[in-house]
């Protein structure tokens, strides 16, 4: 018995609408989350991210009425995050209807949030969010939608915040992000061969060859994307036919 | 009458409430005894940790109500750390008795294997279950935990792997318990509930 590779549509959100950026800049609409929801659930998708990507204020308060509409969409499990700082955060996004809360900007300015998230809602519900630069040999996590750089090296980190209660990392590599040049399997690999909690590649995937990549040489536990499903370039099902006729582990709906 | 679903105060509870309504259930939150002992059935779910939970079913006192209702034959389902909650103890909280319904102890997921085991994995049936009716043996349901019961627990109906065979179905006459979300199992885990929702029409 093995874990089936998990497929995850990814939904940015910017005060309610289904945004996508391109190298974490110049935002297109692509739609109701709700309605967007609904199709993915429809179609196969193993799990649902939706980020909070709003710049504003207003933006910020409707996106737990978002998640609320969107969770009625679902009855696979809802990551959701952006922006969480604290605790009560975190709760507020849980009691909307997620099941597990992504951090990233205020992990890293204090390590400890990830463990009080872990302590009241259990490792399986912490998700942290690591957006990652290739820096020679290594990489660098950024924060805030990609915009500073951090010092810290993406590996030593990954380490700790798993030391500290994060159950999943969700991995971006900014490099690649809305390029459509396929994972960086190499960062993938290097990451989930140091932690051991289940990693989430993102950011480039482009064919239904670069997820079969990620999943083998980049040794990710799950995959996630944007652009290539909502605009339905790619069909969940497609993509997951094509896996498992190449042998990777994957949830084939009924 | 009622399915009522135990609320203690955290946890994944809208989530099951919804996924119980679309199937026509009529289900109440239940926060303290009174309503287990008018409800028809009882649906314990539960995320988080072992210790948080027991504690807060014995401050609503929903403890002795809960074994109360096991010995009287009440239908009741756990899930995932609701099925945790039906055993003695969890070495997630040493020293905290659980509901007491199966004398084993949960386990901690060993360092060897992921852990939290999350995502989508498959059973073993071991014999006839009543939950997993009309369900291709090839099914996959949604996981989420770093404990388990290990799959020696008697009553255990189907199991799962990862780091050792663990309970992932248990059923004892009226009492059936899920390491997975059914509620999060997509139109599986739906049937699971189906079964179940039937099961105490």
């Amino acid at each position: 018995m093995m874990l089936a590779r998990r497929i995850i549509p990814c939904l940015d959100v910017d005060a309610g609408r289904v945004v996508k950026g391109i190298e974490f800049e110049g935002l297109r609409d692509m739609g109701n989350p709700a309605d967007l929801a609904a199709r993915y659930n429809c179609e196969g998708a193993d799990e649902l991210v939706m980020l909070d990507i709003s710049a504003t204020f207003e933006g910020r308060a409707t996106f737990l009425e978002t998640i609320r509409r969107v969770a009625e969409q679902l009855n696979i499990p809802l990551t959701a995050g952006g922006g969480i700082r604290t605790m009560e955060d975190g709760r507020a996004v849980l009691r909307a209807g997620a099941d597990k809360v992504t951090v990233n900007t205020a992990a890293v300015k204090r390590p400890e949030l990830l463990s009080e998230l872990a302590q009241q809602f259990g490792a399986q519900a912490v998700v942290l969010s690591i957006d990652v630069k290739r820096k020679g040999n290594s990489w660098e996590p950024y924060t805030r939608g990609g915009r500073d750089a951090t010092g810290m090296d993406a590996t030593e980190w990954a380490a700790e915040s798993v030391s500290r209660g994060a159950g999943e990392i969700l991995l971006t590599s900014i490099d690649r992000d809305g390029t459509c040049s396929g994972f960086d399997c190499e960062l993938t690999a290097k990451i989930a061969s140091t932690v051991a909690v289940p990693v989430i590649a993102s950011g480039g995937a482009s064919t239904f060859e670069d997820f079969r990549a990620v999943f083998t040489d980049g040794r990710a536990d799950a995959a996630l994307a944007a652009s290539i499903f909502h605009t339905a370039t790619h069909s969940i099902g497609a993509l997951k036919k094509f896996l498992a006729e190449r042998g990777v582990p994957v949830r084939l709906s009924r | 009458m009622k399915i009522a679903i135990v609320d203690y105060g955290a946890g994944n509870l809208p989530s099951v409430e919804r996924a119980l309504a679309k199937l026509g259930a009529d289900t109440e939150r239940a926060v303290d005894p009174e309503q287990l002992w008018s409800a028809k059935a009882i649906v314990l779910p539960g995320v988080g940790h072992f210790g948080a939970f027991v504690e807060g079913l014995r401050e609503r006192d929903l403890t002795s109500s809960l074994r109360a209702a096991f010995d009287l034959g009440k239908p009741i389902l756990g899930i995932c750390l609701g099925l945790q909650a039906m055993f003695a103890a969890s070495e997630e909280a040493p020293g905290e008795p659980g509901l007491e319904f199966f004398p084993e102890e949960v386990r901690a997921l060993p360092t060897d294997v992921k852990s939290p085991h999350i995502g989508w994995n498959r059973l073993r049936r071991m014999c006839k279950s009543k939950l997993l009716r009309g369900i291709p043996d090839d099914a996959y349901f949604y996981f989420a935990h770093s404990y388990a019961a290990p799959a020696s627990a008697q009553f255990t109906v189907a199991a799962c792997d990862h780091g050792f065979p663990f309970a992932a179905v248990i059923e004892r006459d009226h009492l059936a318990a899920v390491q997975f979300h059914p509620e999060k199992s997509g139109e599986t885990g739906a049937q699971v509930l189906r079964n179940f929702v039937e099961s105490v029409q």
